[in-house]
């Protein structure tokens, strides 16, 4: 399987007041197309760190990050700008909606930074509203949405530009159990029906089981590949 | 487009945030407009005053007169088309505190080089045809609700007594810049009185109004005529109108300066609090703005949204202290009709307001816009949640 992600001796750290705080040290790990990611460990142990470290929201120390063959360690602000827009689907644990914007407003965003028409951007808007199920709400703002349902719009937002990989900070973090259950079905669904590439950050154990791959994440340092059979 | 729906709905997120800095504009700008008014109105008479006209007194001060016998010899200056005189009469009609202006001239040449105070020809020939006639400006006429025919008694300070006049004309402003406040009657009437009371105050006159032939050449011909009264026994000061008037403004430039400075001080107010306003809609909304850079927003889409929200709240309240300038001033310029005869919210007044509401949009947007722009994405996502 090629990989669609290499990360390459990458080390990151924070700075807080003159102490030097190491996050991730000397970190490898490839991700093939089409696979379904979780990455777990404790709280603090560097996570969210490494996904925004993918997702080209925050710039390494060192090493070498490829997504889909190209170097965005290597990229202005400006190129990550364009290149996320284009690559990254993104899903976090608040849902992150724009609270002055309804359902349908907030997936066409990505969309308008694209050339399309507002036919073509209705359109996809539409179908993708219509994945999550949620066609029926598309009008409504997301203070009269509940969790699972803002969740399903962050998604259809998510991949409303069909990105190269999907990334998803605890995106069941805020949820009950059946929004969970629902939002990691769907999530499911879309890896394994459209073939889309995941990275889920997760520290819930139910929520690791969907995925076809678990890493860990212990003080910076990446553990063992726990692969585990579909189910 | 979608950024105009976007900051649109930003701008009314918090209403009572939006309504109270919307209404401190509105507030700042109908001030600012006021006191520029008020300092237009005072620079009032110099701007209506002609560069074509000169006026003569004596060089010692404006309280020594001239002796009338001048006047030909002011004509025979070359470059001299038209010479009146007057002398301020100062009388108070009734009271003191309804002061106007009251001027005696010569009738007819002073109506011919004042061609702005329009008079019908029939008033005209009434004027000019009545000793004791007077003519009295629309504006002055309407305070006192004098009709034509109406007798009117000043009792006069420089020269005691109760005078009585007889209303002739009311004159009308070409356009809204002229005083419509003043009242003049026939120099011959108060000369011919004071020959009889007071002889040696006979033949005297305050001022000499000049028309030339060539604004340009005013200089020239002001220099000619102090020439020609030079070592006599009432020396001249002969400068245009316009600077005529400026040297009762100049007495006073201080307090004007004063206003332009509180003025630009009400400006300045406001773009702190407007500033301030941006500044806690930015904190409150640093998460989002990380949202749209996540989703590949650059930093000029985020820095129009702030610099239009800030832009939109500023125009919205700019636009209704603007619109509330002209029926205030007009009430101000009411109140005030005694001092400022002339009192309107001139086109330059509107021109600096909206200046000075762009200056305030912009202004306060920078520091919020700055951040914004700067911030990276992973700090902004950590204030979510
Ligand atoms: N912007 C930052 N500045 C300083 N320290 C940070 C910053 N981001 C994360 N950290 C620190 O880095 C460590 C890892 O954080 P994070 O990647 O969020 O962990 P996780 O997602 O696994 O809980 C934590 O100790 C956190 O406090
Ligand atoms: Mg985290």
């Amino acid at each position: 399987m090629k990989p669609i992600v290499e990360i390459i001796d990458v080390s990151k750290s924070y700075r807080r007041g003159d102490r030097v705080i190491p996050v991730l040290v000397d970190i490898n790990l490839n991700i093939g197309e089409g696979e379904f990611l979780a990455l777990m460990g404790p709280s603090g142990s560097g996570k969210s760190t490494l996904l925004n470290l993918i997702a080209a929201l925050d710039q390494v120390d060192s090493g070498t990050i490829r997504v889909g063959g190209v170097d965005i360690t290597g990229l202005s602000d400006n190129e990550l700008a364009e290149w996320r827009a284009v690559n990254v689907g993104f899903i976090f644990q608040f849902y992150n909606l724009i609270p002055v914007l309804t359902a349908f407003e907030n997936v066409e965003l990505p969309l308008l930074l694209t050339g399309l028409s507002r036919k073509e951007r209705e359109e996809h808007v539409e179908m993708a509203l219509r994945i999550v199920n949620l066609e029926e709400r598309m009008d409504h703002y997301p203070a009269h949405l509940s969790g699972g349902e803002q969740q399903r719009v962050a998604i259809a937002r998510a991949i409303i530009t069909d990105p190269t990989i999907l990334v998803a900070d605890e995106p069941t973090g805020d949820l009950d159990k059946v929004a969970a259950r629902e939002i990691l079905e769907l999530m499911d669904r879309l890896n394994r029906e459209s073939g889309k590439t995941i990275i889920m950050v997760t520290h819930d154990p139910r929520a690791a089981e969907k995925a076809r791959v678990i890493r860990r994440l212990e003080k910076g340092f990446l553990n063992d590949v726990h692969s585990q059979d579909p189910h | 487009m979608f950024i105009l729906k976007i900051l649109i709905r930003n701008a009314f997120r918090h209403k009572l945030r939006t309504f109270l800095t919307i209404l401190g504009i509105t507030v700042a700008i109908l001030a600012f407009g006021l006191l520029r008014t008020f300092i237009n109105a005072w620079y009032g008479g110099v701007e209506a005053s002609s560069a074509s006209r000169l006026v003569t007194r004596s060089s010692i001060s404006l309280i020594f007169s001239l002796p009338i016998s001048y006047k030909e010899k002011i004509r025979q200056v070359d470059g001299v088309r038209k010479v009146s005189w007057g002398n301020w009469f100062g009388g108070i009609y009734i009271d003191e505190k309804n002061f106007f202006a009251n001027f005696a001239v010569d009738a007819k040449s002073y109506l011919e080089l004042y061609p702005e105070f329009i008079l019908s020809s029939e008033e005209t020939t009434h004027f000019l045809r009545d000793r004791k006639g007077f003519v009295a400006g629309r504006k002055l006429a309407k305070r006192f609700g004098w009709k034509i025919g109406d007798t009117v008694i000043l009792r006069g300070t420089i020269y005691p007594g109760n005078w009585d006049f007889v209303l002739r004309g009311i004159y009308q402003g070409r356009d809204e810049t002229i005083d419509e406040t003043q009242f003049f009657f026939h120099w011959d009437y108060l000369n011919e009185s004071l020959k009889k009371t007071a002889p040696s105050r006979g033949d005297q006159v305050g001022f000499y109004m000049i028309g030339i032939n060539r604004p340009d050449r005013a200089t020239e011909v002001a220099l000619a005529i102090d020439q020609t009264f030079k070592n006599s026994l009432a020396e001249t000061l002969t400068e245009t109108e316009k600077a005529f008037q400026l040297s009762f403004i100049s007495m006073s430039e201080t307090i004007i300066m004063a206003i332009e400075l509180v003025s630009f001080v009400v400006i300045i107010i406001i773009i702190v609090v407007v500033a301030n306003t941006m500044s806690m809609t930015y904190r409150e909304r640093t998460g989002e703005y990380a949202i749209f850079k996540t989703l590949g927003y650059r930093g000029w889409r985020i820095a129009a949204m702030i610099v239009g929200e800030s832009m939109f709240i500023t125009l919205f309240g700019s636009f209704l202290g603007i619109l509330l300038t002209f029926p205030v001033a007009r009430i101000a310029g009411r109140m005030l009709s005694n001092w400022f005869p002339v009192f309107n919210v001139a086109e330059e007044a509107i021109y600096m307001d909206i200046l000075a509401s762009v200056m305030i949009g912009l202004l306060a947007a920078i520091v919020p816009t700055r951040r914004a722009v700067k911030i990276r994405i992973a700090d902004g996502l950590r204030r979510i949640g």
